[in-house]
């Protein structure tokens, strides 16, 4: 016999379970397939048909944020940076913003390492991608999942 | 009123790596929000930032709608000699600020 206690407290766990689950920031799932392809068609505007593997890339970003309208991103890439071999370009790719792109960042060997610390706004939660251009013309990659409980961009119909 | 504010050391040792920190006051206006009245906001967004050490570029980075306002760009660079770092914000509805540092090698 279910007592009105255990009942209550039953019924208040199930309650937060379910408001902690939906608390996530969502998107509607056929825009996510589409920004997922422009993802992918962005992705091969940069790399072509080149294979893009993973490692050297470090790609930091916190794994839950608050407010997607200012998150600290940096990317680290491991290279001598001298003339022989240094890191050409970096590019950063989000998965479910409006836009695909975040940054493009251009440097060489006087840049000394190569890496960027920025800001960016994410739309939800999602994965976020880092790739390197090396001197060599090989890509390496690296992404990071986010959770993101309020969205940047509420306007555009997220909810 | 465009404003920058650039962070780097005064002076350094040849050939020792400097951490440079850029943030340019801009509000980054995506281009997707609406008003209260579902008019869009045009884009107004901070579009490239290039330093150039003596001339000598050697860094860029290509800004998008997905980075957050108020950029904060932060990089390294070789110290190689004495002279000015020149940093150039160039963005949309002709904005253009350009800061320079002076930096001492030794």
């Amino acid at each position: 016999m279910t007592t009105r206690r255990e009942f209550l407290v039953l019924a208040c766990g199930a309650a937060s379970i379910t408001a902690a689950t939906t608390a996530k920031a969502q998107i509607d799932p056929n825009q996510q397939a589409l920004r997922k392809a422009a993802m992918q068609d962005a992705l091969r505007r940069v790399v072509g048909d080149a294979p893009v593997r993973r490692g050297r890339v470090k790609l930091q970003l916190p794994p839950l944020i608050d407010n997607g309208n200012s998150v600290p991103l940096s990317v680290a890439v491991e290279s001598p940076m001298t003339a022989a071999d240094h890191v050409r370009a970096i590019h950063v790719f989000t998965e479910k913003n409006p836009l695909p792109d975040v940054v493009s960042v251009t440097l060489g060997p006087r840049a000394g390492r190569a890496g960027l610390s920025t800001r960016v706004r994410l739309a939800d939660t999602q994965t976020v991608l880092a790739v390197a251009q090396l001197s060599d013309g090989s890509f390496w990659s690296d992404s990071a999942d986010v959770v993101v409980t309020l969205s940047a961009c509420l306007e555009e119909g997220l909810i | 009123m465009a404003r920058a504010v650039v962070t780097l050391p005064a002076q350094a040792r040849r050939g020792e790596i400097i951490e440079i920190k850029t943030l340019a006051a801009h509000p980054m206006e995506t281009g997707f929000r609406r008003t209260q009245l579902g008019e869009l906001i045009p884009r107004d967004i901070i579009r490239r930032f290039v330093c150039t050490y003596n001339g000598a570029e050697v860094f860029r980075v290509d800004l998008h709608p997905a980075v957050a306002a108020n950029p904060l760009i932060a990089f390294t660079t070789v110290a190689t000699e004495s002279g000015t770092i020149a940093f150039q914000w160039v963005g949309d509805n002709g904005y253009s600020v350009t800061e320079t540092a002076s930096i001492r090698v030794e």
